[in-house]
């Protein structure tokens, strides 16, 4: 009955039914959403969601929004001072990571170094870049003791993967003609490389490495709060003595020099694409 | 003296495609050379396999490439002494092949490269003596004017001498030239062939030119090769080409080879010669 009923619709309308979703489609839908349902709930537990702490603990939250809100200045030199630090840990882990990431990424592109050679190389710059700044200012801090020295090392090693990467990138989308042009005067395989493949590169090279510096002055933040120097680490002594005022304006210093930073190297960047 | 330039049973395949097909030929010293044919009868792959840009097939005692006595490849692999082969020969490729972002200086400088240490020439540490010469070179194709320019703000005919100027910097004693002119309009194509043809003059050095224009290849050569389908149809005096000629070589596609001042048939011929600029 149910068929003939289609067939009359249809023969009434002349227009053919549109195909329905197929029946096993719809319940492998049905499934993936239960499955989303589960996981999300599961996630909750884990986490320890409780969004009624955010009430019951309101108090806490009107004191500390108060605080946040006069920002308290008077140590602001010192402040100063460790924000450049954070720049100068920026500084020498980008430079450190662009002076090995011209020979790594040169090295790990696909038309410039042969594949025995690009391959173990591109999968040491994987596991660089797989693990965080973070993870490694822990190794780094346990090596060479608290303090900005392990922030760099920390950014260098990360950042050299980065920059390994984007730079072989930026090797392997050069046109091949002029590369071919100085292996036919009888150059070598570095000169090749010098007069051939650099001048193609290096404006996206030098764009690539701004970029990373800005992105590693964030960075650099951060690292203090694990103990890598630099203002983070002051940040996170505030944090911890309940002096949200100072936190604060810790925090405007942080905000302001990441913005400003970001703006000229993004301007100093266009000049060069 | 050894040839300028010895191919003895060169093949290459790409893939099922056979763009050479055993190819022998013999280039003497000072000697000037048309390589005529019509697009993919295999001269662009001829003259990449002469400077050993690429590989010709394996195979015993095949595919040998020698240049003054130097090998440049032999069966399939590339000679030890091929960076001393290269030295002495130059490439003019119809894309230019110069690097834009460099000053055309710099550009004919990177002829130097063979003759200095490696060190110095890595470094870029050209000297007065190789500045000059590479002036000089400028100034004997007529554009020492653009010396300081980026390569990349000349036009096609003035890039394409930057590359003749390359080559005679390096004391290139064989230059390869591939389609020099195709990318080029009539007049800087002319002007590009006179250069080339005198470089080759004034100093001796042996020109392989390949062309799909044969007017060009008998206004200015006395030897011409022809190929068809990887394979040399015709060797000889550029006297012997004729229309009929060619339409006896290449059948119905000798229309893209000639000129209309050979050809009766409408303007398609001339139109590929300025379409191709």
């Amino acid at each position: 009955m149910h068929l003939s009923d289609v067939a009359h619709r249809s023969a009434v309308s002349t227009i053919p039914a549109p195909p329905l979703t197929p029946l096993p489609t719809r319940l492998a839908r049905l499934a993936l959403a239960a499955v989303c349902v589960v996981v999300l709930v599961y996630c909750w537990h884990e986490a320890e969601m409780n969004p009624v702490m955010l009430w019951r603990d309101s108090g806490n939250m009107a004191t500390l929004g108060a605080e946040f809100l006069t920002p308290d200045f008077t140590e602001w030199e010192m402040y100063a001072q460790n924000m450049v630090e954070t720049l100068a840990i920026a500084v020498w882990g980008t430079l450190l990571a662009v002076v090995a990431g011209i020979p790594l990424g040169i090295l790990s592109a696909d038309n410039v170094a042969p594949r025995w050679v690009a391959f173990p190389i591109r999968r040491l710059m994987d596991a660089c870049r797989a693990i965080n700044e973070l993870v490694f200012a822990l190794i780094f801090i346990a090596a060479v003791g608290l303090g900005p020295f392990a922030g760099v090392l920390a950014l260098f090693v990360h950042t050299t993967g980065v920059i390994a990467k984007l730079f072989s990138e930026a090797v392997e989308a050069t046109d091949p003609a002029p590369v071919e042009g100085i292996r036919g005067t009888g150059g070598t395989w570095l000169q090749e490389v010098v007069y051939g493949v650099l001048p193609q590169v290096l404006p996206l090279w030098i764009s690539y490495a701004l970029y990373r510096f800005e992105s590693n002055v964030r960075s650099a933040t951060v690292l203090g709060i694990v103990g890598g120097g630099g203002i983070g680490m002051t940040f996170n002594e505030t944090i911890r003595g309940f002096n949200y005022s100072q936190a604060s304006a810790i925090l405007i210093i942080v905000v302001l020099t990441v913005s400003v930073l970001d703006v000229v190297s993004q301007n100093i960047r266009k000049r060069f694409i | 003296m050894a040839a300028a330039l010895e191919l003895d049973r060169v093949t290459k395949t790409y893939g099922a495609m056979r763009a050479v097909d055993g190819v022998s030929l013999s280039i003497a010293p000072g000697e000037r050379v048309a390589l005529i044919g019509a697009s993919g009868s295999g001269k662009s792959t001829l003259i990449r396999v002469a400077s050993g840009l690429s590989l010709a097939d394996r195979g015993a005692g095949q595919g040998i490439v020698r240049s003054f006595g130097v090998s440049v490849q032999e069966e399939g692999r590339l000679s030890r002494e091929v960076r001393r082969a290269r030295r002495h020969i130059g490439l003019v490729f119809q894309q230019f092949a110069l690097v834009g972002r460099l000053s055309v200086l710099t550009n004919v400088l990177v002829g130097a490269l063979g003759r200095m240490s490696v060190l110095r020439g890595t470094l870029g540490l050209f000297n007065e003596d190789e500045r000059r010469t590479a002036y000089a070179a400028l100034a004997e194709v007529g554009i020492a004017a653009h010396a300081a320019k980026k390569a990349r703000q000349l036009s096609g005919g003035q890039q394409q001498r930057v590359a003749i100027a390359r080559a005679l910097v390096q004391g290139a004693k064989l230059v390869l030239a591939d389609e020099p002119i195709a990318s080029l309009d009539p007049k800087s194509a002319k002007r590009v062939m006179d250069t080339l043809v005198t470089m080759s003059r004034d100093h001796g050095i042996a020109l392989v030119v390949s062309l799909h224009q044969v007017d060009y290849a008998t206004a200015y050569f006395d030897r011409v090769v022809a190929m068809n389908a990887g394979r040399v149809v015709f060797d000889g005096p550029a006297s012997k080409i004729t229309a009929a000629f060619l339409t006896e070589l290449y059948g119905a596609s000798a229309e893209e080879l000639i000129l209309p001042s050979q050809f009766t048939a409408p303007a398609a011929p001339n139109a590929e010669l300025v379409s191709a600029s």
